[in-house]
């Protein structure tokens, strides 16, 4: 299976997660430049952390117009597998790929700590590898990482079961702990926490190990 | 520029007319208005040491791995398996004071820059910070906003950036209310063959003005560094410079990329003293000249003149020389990043630096001159300016049972999880040891299956008491740091904080500190790479403590940390180094003399160098033996506070210890006498072993318990304490302090 990682030039966990998938994972993957208009041939893609054209305006306003955008709307239409991790998840909210928005955490401060996550559904193509209640450890990294969205959209959220994670002791405000979310058609996930950051021992967890091999599951039986 | 020099012109460029003399001697004529600019910010005490230089020479510099000593825009130390580490540490106090966040920010981009100009990539970044205190009645509202200020500041450039801030130290003490302390660390890595260097070189290349364009922003910020502060400091806040990370970040990856090209002949970034510092330094370094046009200079504002081109320090910007002909292939890394690179001027033979605007000659000065030879200045100095009592009078009307937690929520002492959780420490996926795990922070190299440890420290109460001692202490301390998590010390960087170098007294402090730092440094092996001098940290003639700041790098194998906390229960909790020498005429600089007594008297704790260098040797052979479960130094509030942080472990566990000695309780409890370390271990005999090897004691003082801490002093009971009543008081202080 091939992860692709997509690059903005304000990108950071860009080598996080092609490190994650290649060297803990064992998998090959591919860096794919933000002015691509295409992905090549690649199983799944990775939105990863970082200040994509700076932030300066809001997280990921600008970074759904750039040319790679549409390639990736192009791949999640045709059920491609597609991860945003942190500012990846901020993009795929402003790109539309997902309802809801994420603001500043309630605190107004940067937070970078270890979180524990409840996995509240595993029928979906990046928790397959988890049991549904199964508590991971992974770390949060982020200062506008409070999933915000109305109470309907939350509802129908809730009804199709497209909350993925949600946070134990909420650390940023997010409404009805939510820490990360599924697409309708259960192929694009965002989530504020770092599973990339979480793929070795050494790393204080091997948790975040779980999404990328629920990924890794999915693309073999297709 | 028809502007006359008068004597008041060169007063305001802070020159004096020594200098100025000298100015004219070199030029064979009366400098114009823009040479004048230039040569008061290349002779600024900021960016030519000429108070320090003299002194700074005793430092040892060389060492087996040293690649890059001093003299470059950081040092070079080589790891093995062909890597090399960069890193230096840089302060940027006096913007930090008048600008917190900007300051802040641009003080982390400065020192980054300075990594990646030497073709290396930021991996880890440390800060040492000191604040006015936090409950002060009359300054803590300004000191809580400059500590919020700066924290963000750094959080902002560093998490922007994508570079991990691991460690640092926070200290709140009066004498920083008016001018608090922001030096920052940064380490990167990079292929030992991939080394760039500032030097120009190659008559007919091309040089290149890359990044952000040049603005109004930070002219004669170096000047600023170099003076105190007065009631018309605050109108100079247009001085700091607004720092644009994103910029940065796009910087680093174009000028890596463009390095692997093998088009870049050399490259320095401008930071302080701007476009003017980085030519005439390139130059100088490879001695030749260079000519630019500033017509060329992308500029963000219209109608600038040369002086103020030459002086601006806006940010993210870097200067480079590329080889004739290759341009291009320099020019499209950069276009594919989005950014500026502009040649705006050339390569001579001729040794000066020639600056041209609208085709005139604005300022032709030889660049050697220019960059090296500055005034020097052997400054006269006295004894050391020292308020404090010498004698020792203090009773204790509080006992170590109450005194540990009013320590453990002491803002010197408590948790600063409020200030580094706003930092990422984790990008990039190297760091084995973020802040308060270990006694220094660990970032693994991916490439060569090594780690390096980093350690910064300084006291200023202890130099205050004496500098000699207190910076022998600092370099003591970041050694020991190092070696508690199993690392050799190798090299290191200092930043030495000081006020009025004028004033005897003052410089007294710094030749002291700067004599015991190079005692300290040669004993340990650590010989200095670089670093960065701040003087006139003054305000109203009120000086900071002398505060020389250690940054230690040490190496050691990629493997899971030997951590702080107590892991497991019934494990024997040994003392190695022992008890040591609790002289009470050293207790008066100790953090239980200033939040208990309120007094600064005496000396600081006897550090005997051979002694602390065998507990060193000792607990890396027995972190190396994998003896330990848990390793922490006896540092500030010394062994009941240490006991504590020990137990803070998620496991929760405790321990009870009892120590055969007789000195005053308070004493034993919290004396800060170095060359300590507490262990928990399942071999006491084997680590036993090892310590009679090295002739150091190592007594088993006590066990960890499941529940609970206890000190005993010859089975008499000082302290019994609930865990999650310390923690309670160590966790939430710094952030009920901030509100």
């Amino acid at each position: 299976m091939k992860f692709g990682v997509i690059v903005f030039p304000g990108s950071n966990c860009d080598h996080d997660a092609f490190y994650a998938v290649s060297a803990n994972l064992g998998q090959p993957a591919e860096f794919i430049w933000h002015d691509s208009s295409t992905l090549g041939a690649v199983d799944a893609v990775i939105l990863p952390g970082g200040f994509a054209y700076g932030d300066y305006l809001r997280c990921g306003a600008i970074a759904k117009f750039s040319p790679v955008m549409k390639a990736v709307r192009r791949f999640a239409s045709d059920g491609g597998l597609v991860l945003g991790v942190c500012n990846g998840f901020q993009i795929l909210v402003e790109a539309g790929l997902l309802p809801g928005a994420l603001i500043r955490n309630r605190g107004l401060k940067f937070i970078c700590r270890e979180v524990r996550l409840t996995v509240e559904t595993a029928d979906s193509p990046f928790t397959s590898a988890a049991q549904k209640g199964q508590i991971l450890r992974m770390p949060i990294a982020h200062g506008e990482g409070c999933y915000f969205a109305d109470e309907r959209t939350l509802d129908e959220l809730e009804a199709e079961d497209r909350i993925a994670f949600r946070y134990h002791g909420n650390p940023n405000g997010s409404l009805r702990d939510i820490a990360g979310i599924l697409s309708r058609e259960r192929n694009v996930m965002g989530m504020m926490p770092h599973p990339e950051r979480a793929t070795e021992p050494l790393m204080g967890s091997s948790d975040g190990l779980t999404v990328f091999q629920s990924m890794l599951r999915a693309a073999v039986r297709v | 520029m028809s502007t006359a020099i008068t004597p008041e012109l060169v007063t305001q460029h802070q020159l004096s007319p020594d200098e100025y003399r000298k100015i004219v001697g070199i030029l064979g004529r009366e400098p114009s208005y823009t040479e004048l600019g230039i040569f008061s910010v290349m002779w600024s005490e900021h960016c030519s040491y000429k108070s320090s230089r003299l002194h700074l020479k005793k430092l040892p510099t060389r060492g087996k791995l040293v690649v890059q000593g001093p003299g470059e825009n950081a040092g070079i130390v080589d790891i093995g398996g062909g890597y090399v580490i960069a890193f230096k540490i840089e302060s940027h106090n006096h913007p930090s004071f008048i600008e917190p966040f900007q300051g802040a920010a641009t003080g982390v981009g400065g020192i980054l820059r300075d990594i990646f100009t030497m073709g290396a990539r930021p991996i880890a970044v440390l800060d040492s910070l000191r604040f006015g205190r936090l409950d002060d009645a009359a300054t803590g509202a300004r000191n809580r906003r400059i500590l919020s200020g700066v924290v963000a500041g750094i959080a902002h450039y560093g998490n922007c950036f994508g570079v991990p801030t691991v460690g640092g130290e926070c200290i709140f003490e009066s004498c920083y209310d008016g001018n608090p302390l922001i030096n920052v660390f940064a380490l990167g890595v990079c292929r030992k063959e991939d080394v760039f260097y500032a030097r120009a070189a190659g008559a007919g290349n091309p040089v290149i003005y890359v990044g952000a364009r040049t603005g109004r922003d930070g002219i004669h910020g170096a000047s600023m560094a170099s003076a105190e502060f007065t009631e018309e400091s605050k109108q100079k806040r247009p001085n700091v410079q607004v720092g644009d990370p994103f910029m940065e970040k796009l910087l680093l990856e174009a000028c890596l990329e463009a390095m692997q090209t093998g088009a870049i002949v050399g490259i320095q970034d401008m930071g302080a003293a701007g476009l003017t510092c980085s030519t005439c330094e390139m130059g100088s370094r490879g001695s030749v000249g260079i000519e630019i046009e500033l017509d060329r200079v992308p500029q963000r504002e219209t109608g600038m003149t040369p002086y103020e081109i030459m002086l601006s320090e806006s940010q993210e910007r870097m200067l480079l020389v590329a080889e004739k002909g290759r341009e291009d292939e320099v020019f499209r890394v950069f276009r594919k990043w989005g950014l500026e690179a502009v040649e705006i001027g050339v390569v001579t033979t001729d040794g000066q630096m020639r600056v041209k605007h609208h085709g005139t000659t604005v300022a032709e000065i030889p660049a050697r001159e220019l960059a090296d030879e500055a005034p020097l200045y052997d400054r006269p100095h006295t004894e050391p300016l020292r308020g404090a009592d010498h004698r020792f009078s203090w009773s204790a009307n509080v006992t170590v049972q109450d005194a540990l937690p009013t320590l453990l929520a002491s803002p010197d002492l408590c948790s600063k999880r409020w200030i580094w959780e706003q930092y990422d420490y984790q990008v990039r996926t190297n760091t084995i040891a973020g802040p308060e795990r270990t006694d220094a922070a660990i970032v693994r190299i991916k490439e060569t299956g090594g780690s390096v440890a980093m350690s910064l420290d300084g006291n200023g109460r202890y130099c205050y008491l004496s500098p000699r001692e207190g910076a022998r202490l600092a370099v003591a301390e970041c050694c020991r740091n190092l070696s508690t998590v199993g690392a050799e010390p190798v090299a290191a960087t200092n930043c030495l904080n000081f006020g009025n170098p004028e004033r005897p007294e003052i410089m007294a402090q710094l030749v002291e500190a700067i004599e015991g730092m190079a005692e300290a440094c040669r004993f340990f092996g650590t010989p200095i790479t670089g670093g960065n001098v701040s003087l006139y940290n003054e305000t109203l003639g009120e000086g900071v403590y002398p505060t020389p700041v250690l940054g230690i790098v040490g190496l050691l194998k990629t493997a899971a940390p030997v951590t702080i906390p107590f892991q497991n229960a019934g494990r024997a909790v040994v003392l190695l180094g022992g008890v040591g020498r609790c002289d009470e005429t050293r207790f008066g600089g100790t953090t239980y003399a200033k939040e208990i007594l309120k007094q600064l008297w005496g000396l600081p704790p006897e550090l005997d160098l051979d002694r602390e260098k065998r507990v060193q040797s000792a607990i890396r052979e027995i972190v190396a033996a994998g003896l330990v479960e848990s390793a922490h130094d006896l540092s500030d509030g010394g062994l009941a506070v240490a006991l504590a942080e020990c137990s803070f472990g998620a496991a929760g566990i405790g321990a009870a210890i009892d120590l055969a000695s007789d000195l005053r309780p308070e004493v034993l409890a919290f004396h800060e006498a170095p060359s300590r370390i507490l262990i928990s271990t399942a071999h006491p005999g084997k680590v036993a072993a090892i310590a009679e090897r090295h002739g150091i004691e190592a007594p088993v003082v006590g066990v960890t318990i499941e529940k609970g801490m206890e000190i005993r002093q010859r089975a008499m009971t000082l302290g019994s304490w609930e865990i999650a009543t310390l923690r309670a008081a160590y966790s939430g202080a710094l952030e009920s302090y901030v509100r």
